[in-house]
């Protein structure tokens, strides 16, 4: 979303749903994962809308979609760029909309090579890193005009500039052009704009690829290409909607790229009733990525500094946003300045880089499963979990408790008393015999948590909105919030450190931790969040909250924690807590809660009203220029500069805000406009190409290169992989299994398992299979099996139901198996069970360290699994049979031309001990 | 619950001045309370669950328990779609129901493929529980004529209800609403009202020595204690998708009429009303359903009758032959003077 818009948000709201004449649900499963949301999706359908499910499963979500369509796991790409193929070959694009607003005219260099040139890769592959230099897919022009010094960058800052451009940083603003000035074909007929690139990469992308890889029928596709197609244009609008069945993939990026491609194409971005809801996780994930507990990440999108290439500010702005570009990002240094500030306070001086230095600097990957894997090799001390479960949710939990047990101290906050907190005496490997409690040295300390009603606070939801929670009750015994623990252990470190001249201690001892306190001792959530908005330092305001982020100076005089979220205090006022009913307001909704950035709901609406500022429709009026009063006016607050008028055209030589024209919609962008292909910022590609997942039991029809050539493979004796087809083993595990959630389960199942009320609705694990498959492995209804992949074996209640389709794909019949994750082994839930997600190993996407835990192949067995040390010998025996090497599975480079010698043929060097 | 709310119903009124037809059956669905002896009651509420956009999310069921602090059912899987609660019990008062349904190919929705709905109505597959388990079939035809129908079950509140009528001990009464509600500390758990639910809705909890109401004969009270501080009930107030609608009767019906149409506009033939005819054999329901399908594929009856309908005519006749009876024997006696 970033890469192709400018900011990683969902664009639109979920009451806007309703405005929308066709809603595509894919990668989602909606009705039961967001069942409130959900509302507007029928409330669209009530007026008439079409809605499509399309899901490996059919899901609650199906059972109200008017179209349910049935594809492969992992193969949405496929789906997608075949209807990116029907637009642009039927000419249903969008013309006015895709030439003005869009990246389809821009001219691409003559270097870029597409992946049917090169047998499956983009040109910048190397197969020895797995990695792109991604210079050759530049625009036309843009490498040729370096500017400034950067024609003193050598390859170095080059690697970094790839590095840097990881997927998540792109969450608040698109990635860095050293420049604006672009080479356009407005008639978007020279075959190296974008416009005809794509089409010539998507050429291949036709009904018969769509049926042979993802299972789907030609006349499903062409129903779903009419549905789309007619419901969009100046008139009408469509959504699509994607949750985690599209993020947890290798290719998940490229995934969520498609449906970008389409919604550009069609002219639906920025409109009422269309855009692309990015339905997250859970209830506060959009906040974890804007005030980030990733890794790589600072407040709004800041990038993390590294060591070596980010030791100065200077050097660090300089790298993440080039002054030269275009959009609000050249603002970069305002955002950091006032980071610093908000941090270290007086402490922050201009002469000292506003202690630059303070921040930690990056050594490498620091991600979840990086961490898991350092804890098995003893690097890391003590590790904190809040509100998070990996042995039972996290991607191969087996190795996220080996890991946990190599740690010396453990500290668990939670509601309840997790696996993750009681793995030491009752997890599976006590079971098997691999971990004896007694040889556990970690030390666990349990902090019972508040809460949402026991704490005041805010959620940061899907679409980007702050709602303010109000302490309902006190929280029961020792139960504290997380701002309440965080800021005591702070106070107590700091205490430690009190008098301490070690130059090392100063960022901790420095820091603003000054909060006011309530009688119980409880930090005021409320002063946090206006720390976050910001405040005026100096001069006549000082004292006052920041009203926008415009108000934010790079010299010190403002601090703001957050440049994304200030507004949320404007006026002095805490906006989250706003609750004026819908009724009492327009149907946007702008006084209930508050929104980032500047309370827009609708991102990019100037994309709402054509080039001149006219709506492209009465009925899709959403936000236009006023020519009486001289700004930009309508149902929401306009993301643009209010007083630009439509004529406007930068001047020679503009960069920054002033760079970009009237009708350049997409503001942080570099170029200003919404990216059909994205000549940096990702890792694996410009442009989506369909790649098999990690473990497929079919061969990659498409390209002459099987998975994502770019993904991060740890081959590991702990972390083996079934064999794809192709490779030796591979009929072993010749099933598919995806998992998922259900409506009566909180994912890892800490907020669930434990409620009497939840758990009778859904008190056993099960797996999901088609009449034909229980025929085929005998399985009974109601009675059990045991599914197994290279990892490990687990048992589960079997389910039969024509709900799963086996789907004819590849020349066979492929077997979809479905698991809801909610389940662990442990003895203080209410319902405990095998938990899905030891099944998988870990590989992750190369843009976001995202796991691939959507979909894997396996076997299917029917009866329960073996039990203790003889759960470890039937796993190996499948290893063995399979034989499985650490190359298995984790060769990058893997033409299909390849794979009959690439197989270790001995069965040697099986993996896990 | 008042005293008064009690003393002004129950068996005494029913059995008293209301007179055996009143008791027996209601001539006027919307007025019950009315019947009941509530002198200027408010217009009677009830549910109109609309199963066409329910989405399973079971969260009637959750905020049901959670209002009425009813203990949990057991976590048992019961190897029927996605329902573990199985039914309506005596501590589960709202139940959603889990139907997956082969349609014949070619005639029905076609939820796969999107096409337009044949106005002409298939044969009906009444899904009904049958012996053989998913997957026991060889028959995989017709996989893409296929459906899940989703509906949340619940308390009729009939106006002819019979579980009132039978109750002993009055603790089952007509409140001033016109629902009709167990008193707790009333009921002594006889077990009279069980077998006379037409709908097998009321029954007594099942649970461990302790447990809250254990044994007592338990079922929605429609919030009663919500409805009387103006709050809507639990599972309406907690429904995302407002397939469980709550509000006075004839406006629900109104509004049910209204869906109905809107469906068969749209296609759905099949679109259909459960429950809300006056003249069906509860007297209408209190709380009434749009159907998908015929009401045995939910497992609910097709046509109920309060099994206390009879009663009124059974005791005219008893009447009659103790009146016969009497006259015989005056009759006899005055014969044997002569």
């Amino acid at each position: 979303m970033g890469a192709s818009f400018g900011r990683g948000g969902a664009t639109g709201f979920l009451q806007d749903l309703e405005k929308a004449d066709c809603i595509v649900i894919q990668g989602s499963n909606m009705a039961e994962c967001h069942p409130v949301g959900f509302q507007w999706v029928m409330e669209a359908k009530a007026r008439g809308a079409r809605v499509i499910h399309i899901d490996p499963r059919f899901s609650r979500t199906s059972a109200q979609a008017d179209t349910y369509i049935p594809i492969r796991a992992g193969s949405d790409i496929v789906f997608l760029g075949a209807v990116i193929n029907y637009i642009l070959s039927n000419d249903k694009y969008f013309h006015e909309y895709v030439v003005a607003y869009t990246n389809a005219a821009t001219l691409v260099s003559e270097d870029f090579k597409d992946v049917d040139e090169l047998d499956g890769v983009f040109s910048g592959y190397d197969p020895e890193t797995g990695t792109y230099d991604t210079s050759s897919w530049a625009y036309d022009g843009v490498s040729d005009h370096p500017q400034g010094d950067a024609g003193g960058q050598g390859a170095e800052s080059e690697e970094s500039a790839s590095e840097r451009a990881a997927g998540h940083e792109l969450g608040g603003h698109g990635a860095a052009l050293e420049h604006a000035e672009v080479k356009r074909d407005e008639t978007l007929q020279h075959p190296r704009t974008v416009f005809q690139v794509l089409k010539r990469h998507y050429a291949r992308y036709t009904p018969e690829m769509v049926q042979e890889v993802c299972g789907i029928a030609p006349e499903q596709l062409l129903d779903v290409c009419e549905a789309v197609t007619a419901n969009s244009g100046r008139e009408r609008t469509t959504c699509w909607v994607y949750s985690v069945g599209w993020t947890h993939h290798t290719t998940g990026v490229q995934g969520i790229r498609g449906s970008a491609i389409i919604q550009l194409l069609l002219g639906n971005m920025g409109r009422p009733g269309g855009g692309i809801m990015a339905l997250r996780g859970h209830a506060s994930i959009q906040g974890s990525t804007d005030i980030p507990t990733l890794f790589n990440l600072l407040p709004g999108y800041l990038p993390m500094p590294k060591v070596g290439p980010h030791d100065s500010l200077d050097e660090y702005l300089k790298e993440i946003a080039s002054p030269d570009q275009k959009g609000f990002w050249t603002n970069a240094r305002t955002y950091t300045v006032n980071l610093l500030k908000a941090w270290w306070g007086d402490a922050a001086t201009a002469e000292n880089d506003f202690a630059f230095h303070y921040i930690p600097k990056l050594t490498g990957d620091h991600g979840t499963y990086a961490t898991v894997m350092s804890m098995l090799d003893d690097e890391i001390d003590g590790y904190f979990l809040l509100g998070q479960n990996p042995a039972v949710g996290s991607a191969h939990g087996r190795m996220q408790r080996l890991g946990m047990a190599h740690l010396k101290w453990l500290v668990v906050r939670d509601l309840n008393l997790i696996e993750s907190a009681t793995f030491w005496k009752d997890g599976p490997e006590i079971e098997t015999g691999e971990l004896r409690t007694e040889d556990i040295d970690t030390e666990v300390f349990f902090f019972p948590a508040a809460s949402h009603v026991e704490k005041d606070g805010t959620f940061t939801q899907t679409q980007r909105m702050l709602q303010w929670h109000h302490k309902a009750v006190e929280p029961p015994g020792d139960a504290q919030s997380d701002l309440a623990f965080f800021y005591l252990l702070g106070q107590k470190i700091r205490d430690r450190l009190a008098g301490s001249t070690d130059e090392r201690d100063r960022p901790i001892l420095d820091l603003t931790w000054d909060y006011p306190v309530d009688e119980h001792g409880d930090p005021s959530a409320e002063a946090v969040l206006r720390e976050i908005n910001g405040v005026h330092l100096t001069g006549e305001k000082a004292g006052q909250a920041l009203n926008t982020f415009n108000e934010m100076k790079d010299d010190g005089s403002t601090a703001g924690g957050c440049w994304i979220y200030t507004g949320v205090f404007a006026d002095g006022v805490n906006q989250a807590a706003r609750r004026k009913p819908g009724r009492e307001q327009n149907w946007v909704a702008p006084e209930w809660g508050w929104a980032w950035p500047l309370n827009r709901r609708i991102l990019y609406n100037r994309a709402a009203a054509d080039p001149d500022g006219k709506p492209w429709s009465e009925r899709k009026a959403y936000v236009w220029w006023d020519e009486v009063e001289q700004k930009w006016v309508g149902h929401d607050v306009p993301d643009f500069e209010v007083a630009k008028p439509p004529s406007y055209r930068p001047p020679e030589g503009a960069s920054g805000p002033a760079a970009l024209s009237g009708d350049d919609p997409f503001i942080m962008q570099a170029d200003g406009k919404g990216w059909l292909y994205a000549p940096t910022g990702l890792l694996d590609g410009p442009m989506p190409a369909h790649y098999e997942p990690h473990e497929s039991p079919v061969t990659n029809p498409l390209y002459n290169q099987q998975a994502n050539p770019t993904r991060q493979v740890f081959p590991r004796p702990d972390n083996p992989s079934n064999p794809s087809n192709g490779e030796r083993g591979a009929e072993i595990f010749p099933y598919v299994f995806t998992t998922y959630r259900l409506t009566e389960h909180h994912t890892a199942g800490g907020m669930s398992r434990w409620l009497p009320y939840l758990s009778e609705l859904q008190p056993e694990f099960f797996c999901e299979v088609s009449p034909e498959l229980a025929r085929e492995r005998g399985l009974v209804h109601n009675g059990w099996a045991t599914i197994v992949t290279a990892r490990t074996a687990i048992e589960a209640r079997v389910m039969v139901t024509d709900r799963v389709v086996p789907l004819p794909v590849g020349g066979k019949l492929i077997h979809q198996v479905g698991l809801p994750y909610h389940w662990g082994v442990g003895n203080e839930a209410l319902v405990t069970g095998d938990s899905a997600n030891d099944l998988f190993g870990v590989t992750l996407d190369a843009n976001v360290h995202i796991q691939e835990s959507k979909v894997a192949s396996c076997d299917v067995q029917p009866g329960r699994r073996p039990r203790g040390p003889e759960l470890l010998e039937f796993v190996a025996d499948y290893r063995r049979r399979a034989g499985i090497t650490l190359e298995t599975g984790n060769k990058l480079r893997y033409p299909h031309s390849d794979a009959t010698t690439g197989a270790d043929t001995d069965g040697q060097g099986e993996g896990t001990p | 619950m008042s005293t008064q709310a009690f003393g002004s119903s129950g068996i005494d009124q029913a059995f008293g001045s209301s007179g055996l037809d009143q008791a027996f059956g209601s001539s006027d669905p919307n007025g019950p309370a009315r019947d009941a002896g509530w002198e200027d009651s408010p217009p009677r509420v009830g549910f109109f669950t609309d199963t066409s956009i329910c989405i399973g999310c079971k969260a009637c069921e959750v905020a049901c328990k959670e209002w009425n602090g009813n203990p949990d059912d057991g976590f048992d899987l019961l190897g029927s779609s996605f329902d573990n609660t199985g039914q309506l019990s005596g501590s589960t008062w709202r139940h959603v129901a889990f139907i997956e349904q082969r349609r014949p190919a070619g005639t029905a929705a076609g939820v796969f493929l999107g096409m337009p709905e044949s106005p002409a109505r298939p044969p009906v597959e009444l899904g009904m529980p049958s012996l053989s388990r998913p997957g026991d079939s060889g028959d995989t035809d017709g996989r893409t004529e296929f459906r899940w129908l989703m509906s949340s079950d619940v308390c009729k509140h009939c106006t002819n209800a019979a579980c009132l009528d039978v109750c002993p001990t009055g603790a089952l009464f007509r409140t001033e609403f016109g629902t009709v509600v167990v008193q707790d500390d009333i009921c002594n758990g006889c077990g009279y009202c069980v077998p006379a639910c037409p709908y097998g809705v009321i029954d007594r909890r099942i649970g461990e020595q302790g447990t809250k109401n254990v044994g007592l004969a338990q079922k929605c009270t429609l919030c009663y204690d919500r409805l009387k501080v103006g709050q809507t009930p639990a599972c309406a107030q907690a429904c995302p998708t407002q397939s469980i609608q709550f509000g006075t009767l004839d406006e629900l019906r109104e509004r049910a009429v209204d869906r109905v149409q809107t469906l068969h506009d749209a296609g759905v033939s099949e679109a259909r009303l459960y429950g809300e005819d006056p003249a069906g054999g509860t007297g209408g329901s209190g709380a009434f359903f749009l159907l998908l399908d015929e009401p045995e594929v939910y497992g609910l009856p097709p046509d109920p009758v309060a099994t206390t309908a009879d009663l009124p005519r059974m005791w005219k006749h008893a009447g009659l032959a103790a009146a016969g009876f009497l006259a015989a024997a005056v009759t006899a006696f005055a014969g044997r003077r002569r």
